[in-house]
């Protein structure tokens, strides 16, 4: 099995890495950043078949509730019950331990999509005049 | 009191989701640029300190600083932090009748006070609605003392100077002096507050019990009016700065010996105040609420009811009597918080109330929030449902404040 080290970004503010055929999954800095102190985090049913672009779940930080949108399609395997105790893991880890769910990607090529970290950056470069 | 409006950082991510509103609520969005917003004379000191500013009621106030918001709550509740609240406003009411004419605003025994001492009070309409929340402290020196909220401060000080002047034609001597621009104001919140603010002064703050004041030198700032009060259960101060000294006062709380102080801000204020059940204005309690409905009874002075004689009145006594058919009440749940807007459900899923504010609560662990119910369900320990995103979240009534206050009645 190829391990994908390369991570990818969605214009959601999510993150994928991909060992296999497993994508985990979760928020990036900017976005735990932009959303402050994290409080709640909803998960999905692992078990549950997502269409890319589903809602998912969500994180709610002291002051914004945000939706989870699946970056890919795919059977959700896993989820971070650690969030469940600490969620400000998201904040403290968003690339680590903050990690939020596992899917098994039934469509790899969806991944073509997104965007890698330097195209990332020049993403929210381009979009910081709404910040 | 106090806090008007509950904060909202500028944020624009894509297909975001903001918590529930009421549309009585004004939350801050970037509607106004940073250079049209109103600034507090600690608004460099705030950003030289790294505190996060955001729009509140149009003023640019510091959200948080490094800390973050739990950490930060947490220290009020175990050292002293201190709170720009410069943004409420001050006044005076002077005059021989001073006391006649903020009763005949209010449902407060102002009359009762004693010399340097303070009440919170209540703004009614005719409709026994509360048009804000608001303290008044009888001075030695001859004039009221007035704080009320920033949100309602173009209402507020219409109203005091409108009734004023028909007060006045009825031949009555009182006049309303708005000092917000000369006064900064600053709460200094927690256990430690008092031994922080001891080194500043001369005087024995031990004889200065709750809701009373005097006026001090603070850290060689004369002038100072130190009233102990808050906003966060827990005992400490307000203190009233003439505004080219803040700083200087706000900076030197930060380097005294005998207290760990630091700075907080309204994020932590809101979630402080909602851990001691204290109500906010424009979510908890406004135009369409009676104190009945708030629980906020106690307000209303026994001489007052005698009289009768406070806007709205009739209409309050005559609830007093009859129970209203809908109170205010704090909900404890676990999960998911419910936020103000969300739905009270009873156990059968019958929809009975709404909740006005609501948070995790840093200091017990699970969510607290305020909300109206109706009054059958009212009884601290009765169950309920609260309506999170489409699912049930069972929650219960619970007894206010949710952690007990810690005022300072004397030794």
């Amino acid at each position: 099995m190829a391990v994908s080290a390369v991570r990818k970004f969605t214009k959601e503010h999510e993150w994928i890495t991909v060992d296999g055929t497993t994508g985990t999954i979760g928020i990036t800095y900017h976005a735990q950043d932009k959303l402050g102190e994290m409080v709640f985090v909803e998960l999905p049913e692992v078990g549950e078949e997502l269409s890319k672009g589903d809602a998912c779940g969500c994180v709610e930080s002291v002051k914004e509730v945000r939706d989870l949108y699946a970056p890919v399609s795919g059977e959700c395997v896993e989820v971070n019950l650690a969030l469940q105790e600490e969620p400000t893991l998201v904040n403290s880890s968003p690339y680590d331990d903050g990690w939020i769910i596992k899917m098994k990607l039934s469509n790899p090529e969806e991944l073509d999509d997104m965007m890698d970290e330097e195209a990332y950056q020049a993403y929210l470069k381009a979009n910081s005049m709404d910040a | 009191m106090t806090l008007t409006t509950v904060f909202r950082a500028s944020m624009r991510l894509p297909r975001l989701r903001s918590i529930p509103e009421r549309a009585t609520t004004v939350y801050a969005r970037s509607f106004s640029s940073e250079a049209e917003l109103k600034k507090t004379p600690l608004y460099e000191f705030h950003k030289e300190h790294g505190g996060k500013m955001v729009d509140f009621a149009g003023w640019s106030m510091p959200v948080q600083y490094k800390d973050g918001i739990s950490a930060s709550h947490l220290h009020t509740r175990a050292n002293a932090s201190i709170f720009d609240v410069s943004h409420m406003v001050q006044s005076r009411i002077h005059g021989r009748d001073g006391v006649k004419f903020i009763e005949s605003l209010t449902v407060g025994d102002v009359a009762g006070l004693q010399e340097n001492q303070g009440t919170l009070t209540l703004f009614t309409n005719d409709r026994g609605g509360i048009m804000d929340d608001l303290i008044v402290s009888k001075t030695s020196e001859g004039f009221l003392y007035v704080v009320t909220n920033a949100g309602c401060a173009e209402k507020d000080i219409a109203h005091m100077q409108s009734q004023c002047k028909e007060f006045q034609a009825q031949g009555h001597d009182a006049a309303v002096e708005v000092i917000q621009d000369q006064f900064g104001l600053l709460a200094l919140q927690g256990p430690s507050a008092a031994a922080a603010l001891q080194a500043g002064v001369e005087a024995d703050l031990s004889r200065i019990t709750f809701m009373c004041s005097a006026v001090l030198t603070v850290f060689g700032v004369p002038g100072c009016r130190v009233t102990r009060c808050g906003y966060t259960g827990e005992d400490g101060f307000e203190v009233s700065i003439p505004a080219a000294q803040v700083a200087q006062v706000a900076d030197s709380l930060l380097g005294v010996q005998a207290a760990d102080v630091k700075l907080a801000g309204l994020g932590p204020r809101d979630s402080l105040r909602l851990e001691a059940g204290l109500c906010l204005y424009g979510n908890d309690i406004d135009e369409d609420t009676t104190p009945v409905e708030a629980t906020l009874l106690w307000t209303v002075a026994k001489r007052r009811r005698a009289e009768s004689n406070f806007p709205g009145a009739g209409i309050i006594l005559q609830q007093i009597k009859d129970k209203p058919s809908r109170k205010r009440v704090g909900i404890t749940s676990k999960g998911p918080p419910a936020r103000a807007g969300t739905t009270i459900l009873s156990e059968d899923g019958t929809s009975i109330g709404v909740v006005t504010s609501g948070c995790p609560s840093p200091s017990l662990k699970k969510n607290v929030a305020m909300g109206y119910v109706q009054t059958v369900f009212a009884k601290a320990g009765t169950p309920l449902k609260l309506e999170v995103r489409g699912k049930q979240v069972p929650a219960q009534v619970s007894k206010m404040p949710f952690v007990p206050a810690n005022y300072y009645y004397g030794k």
